[in-house]
């Protein structure tokens, strides 16, 4: 068992890159369908392929990971339906580049989890850095502590539940897609969004440029209250909405070979 | 990229094992920057004055001469000091390059410097009654051994990976920066400044000197120099989002209290744990993690915020 902050033995590669690749520890438990393992004294790339071991490989479903020790780039690039928990924080660059798995994070995550998520969900007990749900494409992102600064840059689906506050410029040049904040907003929200809508509870500190306020109709109650039934958030509070006043880019303007062809 | 970190305990009895825990967070944090690692450690404050000072680099080591040379510019150095009128109660050779003293000094702490600067080469680390600045190129397990950490007791401190992006590789290239001539004052920085030639000029024409071209030096000798004009550290730091153009989040120490600042659009990361007994914060959690071995709750600061907490 490695010691609080001991130091591993890094080594290195021809390309000078830290860690060999590494054989799959083959230390889960499993049993009924179920897998759990320590992650304790296992690397980055080592958990990795042990998760990828039991989904791809041995076919489970359910996978438990204990002592993740708030590493980074743990759960990237899982494209199953499963269901992972982490026990415990994760470092930077968590569950990334995901397609269908639920994963459950109990602990906090760093900066830019769930990068570009195509679908899935994926549960935050506690906070979020900043960057979260980048380009994410679609599934749901829920976090029940706060988020950083740019959340849902460039979002281009999916929808992001942040239950705290969110950081300045969040959603910035967001695409599509839908961000619902119960807490308060820092300045710049909506930065240069081209689409999607943004409902925030508390107060904004500022609106980005192009951000303006949108007109409330049914399916945006409908959306609110589906996502806080789903996800058993109680009773949701009363939002604002807002969009993209589409002043900012001319959408009229057609591409030189969009322009042959309708004119 | 570089990362930073810091430790302070809320009771100031300098008996915690900072060197040995900022270790271990910065070396956690290797990727971030591996050129060079630097230290700003506090001990209790003491009565004399605690005087770091390089004379050489480490590849200096290698001229042929290099042994004498150094031994020369240590009698000089030891000489300036007696001239600044300052009494070396006890002097040390750290590493073949730098020396630590004490002084018996109740002076200006300008002219000390300049003294021991005017020796050529010499570099002031750090001066203050309280604070000891280690740096040096390597991660920082190298560093730590080479300038025996493990074993340091102190109440607060701060540390710095560094991943050169403005300026040289080298020892004054490295930070914590001391904040020339103010006693007790360090700062580590992670980001870019933009207006550096704007500040620098404004601050040598005040008269400070600049040991390095490294942007993040200025934000040191800005802060003492604002602290020197009667703000306070937090006063001194929210000033400081104002004057200061680009991106940062950096740590600032003084001999009682450690503060943290984030530029307006929160571009570099922080991760903030404040328990009942320290506070520790670092780029990564992982670092933090290498010291407190459990889940704990942590948070990241918002944009333009500006945190102080004391010994």
């Amino acid at each position: 068992m490695t010691a609080p902050g001991q130091a591993r033995e890094a080594r290195f590669d021809a390309r000078g890159l830290v860690e060999l690749d590494e054989r799959v520890p083959n230390v889960a438990e499993i049993e009924g369908g179920r897998a759990r393992f320590d992650a304790r004294d296992l690397t980055t790339r080592q958990i990795n392929l042990e998760l990828r071991r039991l989904i791809y490989g041995e076919g489970i479903a359910d996978v438990v990971v204990a002592n993740p020790g708030a590493r980074h780039s743990l759960g990237v690039g899982i494209l199953a339906r499963c269901r992972i928990a982490f026990e415990g924080s994760l470092g930077y660059f968590a569950c990334g580049m995901i397609d269908g798995p639920e994963v459950t994070i109990f602990g906090r995550v760093g900066w830019s989890a769930c990068e570009n998520m195509m679908s899935g969900t994926v549960l935050i007990e506690g906070n979020a850095g900043s960057l979260t749900g980048a380009a994410i494409r679609g599934g749901d992102l829920v976090v029940k502590g706060s988020v950083g600064a740019r959340t849902g840059i460039d979002q281009k689906g999916g929808t992001i539940l942040t239950l705290g506050n969110a950081g300045s410029m969040t959603g910035f040049m967001m695409q599509r897609g839908r961000q619902i904040i119960c807490g308060d907003a820092g300045p710049g929200l909506g930065d240069s969004m081209y689409d999607g809508v943004i409902y925030v509870a508390g107060k904004v500190k500022s609106l980005g440029i192009d951000c303006v306020p949108g007109e409330w109709t049914d399916a945006d109650s409908e959306l609110i209250e589906r996502k806080f039934s789903i996800y058993e958030l109680g009773t949701p509070p009363r939002f604002e909405k807002f969009v993209c006043g589409k002043k900012l880019y001319n959408y009229d303007s057609l591409e030189p070979s969009e322009r042959r062809i309708v004119l | 990229m570089c990362g930073i970190a810091g430790i302070i305990y809320r009771n100031g009895d300098g008996a915690h094992r900072i060197g040995r825990d900022l270790t271990r967070m910065l070396q956690s944090m290797k990727h971030r920057g591996p050129d060079s690692t630097g230290y700003a450690l506090y001990t209790v404050p003491r009565e004399e004055l605690i005087l770091r000072v390089k004379l050489a680099d480490s590849h200096d080591l290698d001229d042929i001469d290099a042994a004498e040379d150094i031994r020369r510019r240590r009698r000089q150095a030891e000489a300036r000091i007696r001239a600044a009128g300052a009494r070396i109660v006890s002097s040390e050779d750290i590493n073949p390059y730098t020396f630590a003293a004490t002084l018996d000094y109740a002076g200006d702490l300008k002219r000390l410097a300049d003294h021991v600067e005017s020796v050529p080469r010499a570099e002031v680390l750090s001066l203050g009654h309280a604070l000891e600045i280690v740096k040096d190129l390597g991660d920082a397990g190298t560093v730590a051994r080479s300038y025996g950490l493990d074993g340091y007791m102190g109440s607060h401190g701060i540390g710095h990976v560094r991943m050169a992006t403005e300026s040289d590789v080298d020892i004054s290239n490295a930070h914590p920066y001391w904040a020339y001539p103010f006693s007790d004052v360090a700062v580590v920085h992670n980001g870019q400044l933009t207006n550096y030639h704007h500040w620098r000029r404004r601050l040598e024409a005040a008269g400070h000197r600049f040991a390095s071209d490294c942007d993040s030096e200025i934000i040191a000798v800005y802060l003492a120099e604002r602290m020197s004009q009667g703000d306070s550290l937090e006063a001194a730091m929210v000033r400081s989002l104002e004057e200061l153009d680009g991106v940062f989040t950096y740590i600032c120490v003084t001999e009682d209290a450690l503060g943290v600042a984030k530029d307006e659009l929160a571009a570099k990361p922080l991760v903030l744990y404040e328990g009942d007994d320290m506070i520790a914060l670092a780029s990564e959690e992982m670092a933090i993690r290498t010291v407190i071995d459990r889940e704990i709750e942590t948070y990241d600061p918002y944009e333009s915020q500006v945190m102080v907490w004391k010994r």
